[in-house]
């Protein structure tokens, strides 16, 4: 099992004093569903968002530590961000389709990238419907806005735009909060074939999703890494009273 | 007793309502019966002489086409200094800029920009443009006066259009691998364009009825042809109107009606086009 991202020491603090992080340490192996599971306001999406930097947009008061994704440092102000988004893919939890087509909602990251061959933005589009298991319900009106499809979809093609960029690791933040159960099933059968190409970060919206997806779980409460095993293990056989409590539903 | 309470409440809501409503169309009236008004005076001035034609006869007779044209270049002029600047003001304004001391400064500088009025942006014009850079008075130096009134109108509009584009596709777009031009130039702008043109245009509408900005800047009392250079002076409608209302005497009412009319005509076209504009985006906008 390779590690694909190492989290050494991370603490994070915003500016307002809303959510924050204090000393996470954590390694991810790659293809694999690592689950990020707890209360709100626990640092989850924050660690999400420092994974692609996407913090940069937010006043953080302060930073410390370490992540090593294929033991660079992304963290280093020095690194090329964008590059980085490229390689660090992102789904939120409410479905955000760009105002365009369904075609442009999947090209756009690719053309942003400089990628102008036709060739090569039709395979594109091609490769990560399928991926996100969304082909079949669109193939026959790419150039349909993209506002038109179901939630469910909505959020397919958030996660087929963002495979589309081909890259290695992606980030699920509550990708199926909004969603029906059929179109959560779907979403979480997606995963489980994209888990063979990727590393998936998943932070799920209940304790039943956790389980039901994680390879490996992390529980987090206020800004704290509580518990961290493998799934199996963390949901059967938690070490931490904390842990238990949370998912035996005595809190949270 | 109880009922007599309740018909009173529904006489009083009766009343209130009527009130309201009599308001409403009160204040659409003085539009509405002046756009009537010189319509009906003015329609039997207007002829392809009237439009097309020089005057003659000190003005008394002939056409107003030097003043006609005087005012569109006005607002091409204004159009070319004031748009840009408003709106690259805007972007920075609403996607650069952080909340500082100085943006605070710059923001109340526009919102008190728009409340000085118009004669006083001529005395400026007068001031800055035609004797200190000696532009003379010309187009050029009344269209660089027109576009500083007109840049706070083009300002706020834009930046408020710009607010308006849901934060989430930044997110998104950044999210994906895109720079910030990008995301402004591909997402942000694109879906602000609707608003920014309304506020352009009616920036401009306001610009191209003015005449005090023009008064010392660029507006000529009377010229037997048409300007030549963005140096030269130009008649002006609003200024036509101005003169042939007050300085000229014997001067047939008719005239005064048909230029009043076409300057009326060309504010109000524009006011539609920026309505049909900001209809037909708001029936297609994704969001």
């Amino acid at each position: 099992m390779v590690d694909k991202i190492i989290i050494e020491d991370l603490s994070l603090q915003y500016s307002d004093g809303t959510e924050s992080l204090r000393d996470v340490s954590l390694t991810v192996p790659e293809k694999a569903v690592t689950v990020l599971f707890g209360p709100a306001g626990g640092g989850k999406s924050t660690l999400l968002r420092c994974l692609n930097r996407l913090n940069d947009l937010t006043e953080v008061k302060a930073s410390s530590g370490r992540i090593l994704i294929d033991g660079q440092n992304i963290l280093d102000p020095d690194i090329d961000v964008i590059a980085l988004r490229r390689k660090v893919g992102m789904v939120f939890a409410r479905p955000v389709v760009l105002p365009m087509s369904i075609r442009e909602n999947l090209t756009y990251g690719l053309e942003l990238a400089g990628e102008k061959r036709r060739s090569k933005l039709d395979e594109a589009v091609e490769r990560s419907l399928k991926l996100a298991a969304l082909w079949e319900e669109v193939d026959d009106r790419l150039e349909d806005p993209a506002i038109a499809l179901s939630g469910g979809q909505q959020q397919r093609l958030c996660l087929a735009r963002s495979l589309a960029l081909q890259p290695e690791i992606i980030l699920l933040d509550e990708p199926t909060s909004g969603l029906d159960p059929i179109s959560t099933g779907k979403v979480e059968a997606a995963l489980v074939e994209l888990k063979k190409e990727f590393t998936i970060i998943l932070v799920p919206h209940s304790v039943q999703q956790a389980a039901r997806t994680a390879d490996y779980a992390a529980f987090f409460l206020q800004g704290e890494l509580v518990e961290y095993s493998e799934g199996k293990t963390l949901f059967t056989a938690p070490k931490e009273k904390r842990t238990e409590d949370y998912i035996t539903g005595r809190f949270g | 007793m109880r009922r007599a309470f309740s018909l009173n409440r529904h006489l009083a809501q009766r009343l209130g309502f009527t009130f309201i409503t009599l308001m409403a169309i009160a204040t659409v009236l003085p539009i509405v019966a002046t756009v009537i008004y010189i319509l009906v005076k003015g329609a039997p001035a207007i002829s392809l002489e009237f439009l097309t034609g020089f005057p003659h006869d000190g003005m008394r007779a002939g056409g107003i086409l030097p003043a006609i044209i005087g005012t569109l270049y006005l607002t091409i002029g204004t159009a070319i200094f004031s748009v840009p600047l408003g709106i690259a003001a805007a972007i920075y304004l609403s996607e650069y800029a952080a909340d500082t001391p100085l943006t605070r400064t710059i923001r109340i500088a526009i919102i008190n920009l728009a409340g000085i009025p118009s004669v006083v942006y001529g005395l400026f014009g007068l001031g800055l443009f035609v004797l200190f850079l000696n532009f003379g008075t010309s187009i050029l130096a009344a269209s660089l006066t027109l576009s500083i009134m007109t840049l706070p109108v083009i300002i706020s509009t834009a930046e408020e259009s710009l607010r308006a584009v849901p934060q989430a596709f930044r997110t998104v777009s950044i999210s994906l691998g895109g720079t910030r031009w990008q995301t402004i130039r591909r997402i942000v702008l694109k879906e602000a364009l609707p608003g920014i043109l309304t506020g352009v245009i009616l920036g401009l509408e306001r610009a191209a009825g003015e005449t005090a900005p023009i008064l010392f800047t660029g507006a000529a009392f009377f010229l037997p042809r048409l300007p030549g250079s963005p140096f030269d002076a130009t008649m002006a409608l609003p200024y036509h109107l101005f003169v042939i209302s007050t300085q000229v005497p014997e001067m047939p009412i008719q005239i005064q009606y048909g230029t009043a009319l076409v300057l009326l005509v060309f504010v109000l076209t524009m006011n539609l086009i920026a309505t049909v504009i900001r209809s037909r985006a708001r029936a297609r906008r994704q969001w």
